[in-house]
């Protein structure tokens, strides 16, 4: 065999195992997908290369010494402690070695921190445990949760390939363009991560804060939320699908038809029993997290929905805490539409061990607003 | 432990029984009633761990719902840092220092008593805290608002109270150990003469000084945003979230030497002993400790290097960080020169202060891949992260208090410890820390978050390998305990001096260390 084809069948190896590295056992950092997620790669096995070398160098003399001058070897212990020219020499090594990593690292951070000449933006917001997504462009806007049953959670159910990673509503975006995020957070502090595109971006409620990304091979790409946010932290994944460009407009095209189709809804009467049958879905995406499926709650934290004061109290009050919230109890207003919440005040109402056989019209939810 | 040997002192008649130590203004009592708060400490936080670890076995929720998973999570964070690493060293500063420095005792005993005692409150603070409505504190040690302003369990405000007792008891103990080693040195004993656990204790109590108010600062904004009304951290009062960070971090990584210093003094102190040969280059190592304290305060903001800063502070905070390798890294060369060419034996306290050696340096390391902030960007709030600062906290801090206890427990029971014991005791101990925390960087590598009780499938195999690592490494306590329990009961009667290489006035005085000692100062050539 010669030198080549040793070569490649190491190459061969190293591929089969790359390949095989996304499923268990990962070792590394994932494949980057963007230009900055390669550079941080990059940056990465420098870092591993020379701590290595740094390492086996010193560590070879400890332990050489470990083995030779020890005292079962009948080594005698010379009594030199100090050696000027040495401490200087290991003094200065160091920052030659810290310059030659600062200048790639900073040539990194300057094109990270690049938003200007952007082709799109979009406005994520981050908040307890969902992302919202605003095309600010396209008039686009939609909730993100976590698609994984709670079966598959709490080992009911087998759990699926994207266990966790996987979402009902991912955010799409073209290939090929600069994409501007502008991040914020409604509640708590939240942390935008896709690891493939090398962005982290912490979610600040009050502020916007700033990245970006550029794309250049479609797939799925998934992230999850970095920041510590409360009880449902590991479960507020991000899943972003990068298309061809006519493929997203055609997307985009979709996006807003749904959205007619839900505001025209809104101007319909709306049965009793077809409400309460829309919010129970409506209630365990949103709700149930805090007040439970059973409506039980987690006192004193998050107040029981069964026999609640307001859910069985006056329907404006109960309207009035959806939409605006109150201390902990969200805001819902930007997230669910007139119909969603005309549902899920329905299932609040007369469903969950209450019984009060009042509800409201979406049309009546679209006016209070 | 029995220190209460007949002297020509018992005569004044101190308390005897539970008095002893509740009135105690011994430096050695106190000393060793720090010593064992850490080591309960230690066990309960552990076990809090275990509870994670247990969780986190497989995926999907078993044991813990998310809740308690995060109260988990910030409960074994706060209890082993302010409960077990700190006590830990300010049981050897109460212990050592006096015998090191010839002095008689700490310069203020009953301060010394009071800083002890301040411990016991707060630490039943956090402990009873699980039991309160609404359930412990889950918003991560860090405590980042608006989560834990958010959160309106009164277990919040009781781990705010919790720290002001215990910033007050540091601040006083500091304040004490800084006077008994600038004022009480026997004569001869010039500062650049004082062993090095002497000198990174004094630089850690300026540490503490300097930083403990700007957490009490810090913890009063929490405390008034959470009760009174203001908005120092909510934006909608045109406060901000980040500014806590800011604060935080002001004091957290300073906090970060504070439990690392004493450490690095420590392993000085042993592996001079076991090499037969002086410490390499002492003075060297005294300005590295002293330029490592001075740039923990202009490093903090490397901990938010997501939060979106300018770019020109993401650089400063990049930098300074880098720096701080360089006295570090000086620190683990004389380490090495240290042992070069000495006439090493590998006793239980050597083989501890060789692996804290090998394992805080690959802590180091991955600390410098956490300060490259492009990359930082990729591994921040990851399980690298968890990895990076348990190879700091446990195979640096954590084993190296361990080695020092084998060190000196001839010293303070009169007994020796039983060798064969120690052995496995270190040998388990640093397997399983490997095979817990090692893997860990590879699952951060890859993308999996900390402070989650879920997560997905790939990361599945590497958590398994973490979870049986760690339930090995807790048990392995237990042995500690036997071990140090089986020599204070009796054993092979210890000589003053029973490590042949060893150097310090401690090992002039019989073992087990009289209850009273250089009462008439020694004199240092």
């Amino acid at each position: 065999m010669n030198k080549r084809s040793i070569l490649s069948l190491g190459a061969a190896f190293l591929s089969v195992y790359a390949a095989n590295s996304h499923a268990a056992y990962a070792l590394n950092l994932k494949t980057p997908a963007t230009e900055i997620a390669s550079q941080i790669y990059d940056l990465h096995m420098m870092m591993i290369w020379v701590c290595l070398a740094i390492f086996v160098v010193v560590f070879g003399l400890m332990f050489y010494s470990i083995l030779k001058h020890r005292k079962s070897a009948g080594h005698v212990a010379s009594q030199f402690h100090e050696n000027h020219w040495l401490e200087v020499v290991w003094t200065i090594i160091p920052v030659i070695i810290l310059a030659g990593m600062a200048y790639p690292a900073t040539k990194t951070i300057l094109a990270m921190k690049d938003t200007a000449a952007s082709d799109m933006s979009i406005k994520v917001t981050g908040s307890q445990w969902k992302w919202s997504y605003d095309y600010l462009d396209q008039d686009v806007k939609f909730v993100s949760t976590l698609a994984t049953s709670d079966d598959q959670i709490h080992n009911k159910a087998e759990k699926g390939e994207n266990y966790l990673l996987e979402v009902d509503n991912p955010m799409v975006v073209p290939v090929g363009k600069k994409i501007k995020v502008l991040l914020t957070a409604a509640d708590v502090i939240h942390a935008f991560w896709v690891p493939e595109f090398g962005i982290k971006q912490d979610a600040i409620p009050g502020f916007v804060r700033e990245t970006w990304f550029r794309v250049d091979k479609p797939g799925t790409y998934r992230g999850q939320c970095a920041e510590l946010c409360g009880k449902a932290h590991g479960y507020m994944p991000i899943v972003v699908e990068a298309m061809e460009e006519d493929d997203y407009n055609a997307w985009i095209v979709a996006k807003k038809d749904a959205a007619a189709a839900a505001d025209a809804g809104a101007d319909q009467e709306w049965t009793k029993d077809d409400l309460v049958a829309a919010g129970k879905g409506v209630y365990e995406k949103n709700c149930a997290v805090c007040h439970q499926v059973n409506g039980a709650g987690m006192p004193p934290a998050f107040p029981a929905m069964t026999g609640s004061a307001i859910a069985t109290g006056p329907l404006e009050g109960h309207l009035d805490i959806i939409l605006n919230g109150k201390n902990i109890m969200p805001a819902w207003a930007a997230v669910l539409n007139d119909v969603d919440i005309a549902a899920v005040i329905a299932y609040e109402r007369n469903a969950l061990g209450n019984n009060t056989g009042d509800f409201i019209q979406p049309s009546a939810v679209k006016a209070a607003r | 432990m029995s220190t209460n040997t007949a002297t020509h002192h018992d005569d004044h008649g101190h308390p005897t029984g539970i008095m002893r130590w509740v009135a105690s203004t011994n430096h050695k009592d106190i000393g060793t009633l720090y010593l064992w708060f850490s080591f309960f400490m230690f066990l309960f936080a552990g076990a809090l761990a275990l509870g994670i670890r247990a969780e986190l076995f497989q995926p999907g929720l078993q044991f813990l719902e998310p809740e308690n998973f995060n109260r988990l999570t910030t409960l074994h964070g706060l209890i082993m840092i302010f409960g077990a690493i700190m006590p830990a060293f300010v049981g050897f500063a109460n212990w050592m220092i006096p015998l090191m420095i010839g002095a008689s005792d700490l310069a203020f005993p009953r301060l010394n008593n009071m800083s002890f005692w301040l411990m016991i409150p707060a630490a039943l603070l956090l402990m009873t805290s699980i039991f309160v409505p609404g359930g412990a504190i889950a918003g991560g040690w860090t405590m980042y608002p608006p989560l834990s302003v958010q959160n309106p369990s009164m277990s919040v405000d009781m781990s705010i109270l919790a720290l002001h007792i215990l910033g007050v008891s540091s601040i006083v103990g500091s304040i004490n150990i800084i006077t008994t080693i600038l004022n009480m040195r026997a004569p001869g004993m010039t500062m650049m003469k004082m062993p090095l656990f002497v000198w990174t204790w004094l630089i850690t109590a300026f540490l503490l000084i300097a930083s403990m108010p700007v957490l009490a600062g810090a913890l009063t904004m929490l405390l008034t945003d959470r009760h009174f009304g203001t908005s120092f951290f909510d934006a909608a009062g045109g406060g901000d979230p980040v500014l806590w960070q800011h604060v935080f971090w002001f004091f957290g990584h300073p906090e970060v030497y504070i439990m690392i210093l004493p450490a690095f003094g420590l392993i000085s102190t042993i592996i001079p002993t076991f090499a037969r040969k002086p410490l390499f280059g002492y003075a060297s190592m005294v300005y590295a400790t002293a330029a490592i304290a001075l740039l923990s305060f202009v490093v903090w903001a490397h901990h938010m290097f997501t939060t979106g800063m300018p770019v020109a502070g993401q650089l400063f905070f990049m930098y300074s960080t880098m720096l701080i390798s360089i006295p570090t890294g000086v620190k683990v060369f004389n380490w090495v020169a240290t042992m070069w060419r000495g006439s090493m034996t590998f006793e239980t306290p050597m083989l501890f202060s060789i692996a804290v050696v090998f394992l805080f340096t690959i802590g180091g390391f991955s600390g410098l891949v956490c300060a490259i902030l492009p990359v930082d960007i990729q591994v921040q709030d990851t399980y690298y992260v968890v990895a990076h600062f348990h190879y700091v906290l446990f195979s640096g801090a954590a084993m190296s208090i361990m080695g020092a206890v084998y060190y000196w427990l001839p010293k303070w029971t009169g007994f020796m410890y039983d060798e064969t014991l120690g052995k496995w005791h270190f040998w388990v101990t640093t397997i399983a820390f490997n095979v817990t925390f090692f893997p860990m960087h590879f699952t951060g590598l890859a993308g999996m978050p900390r402070r989650v009780p879920d997560y997905a499938l790939q990361f599945a195999e590497f958590n398994m390998i973490s979870s049986f690592g760690a339930f090995a490494l807790g048990i392995s306590q237990l042995l500690f305990l036997y071990i140090v329990v089986k020599c204070i009961k009796g054993g092979t009667k210890a000589d003053a001096k029973p490590w042949d290489g060893a150097e310090g006035l401690e090992w002039t005085v019989p073992s087990p260390a009289p209850f009273h000692t250089f009462e008439v100062p020694p004199t240092v050539k």
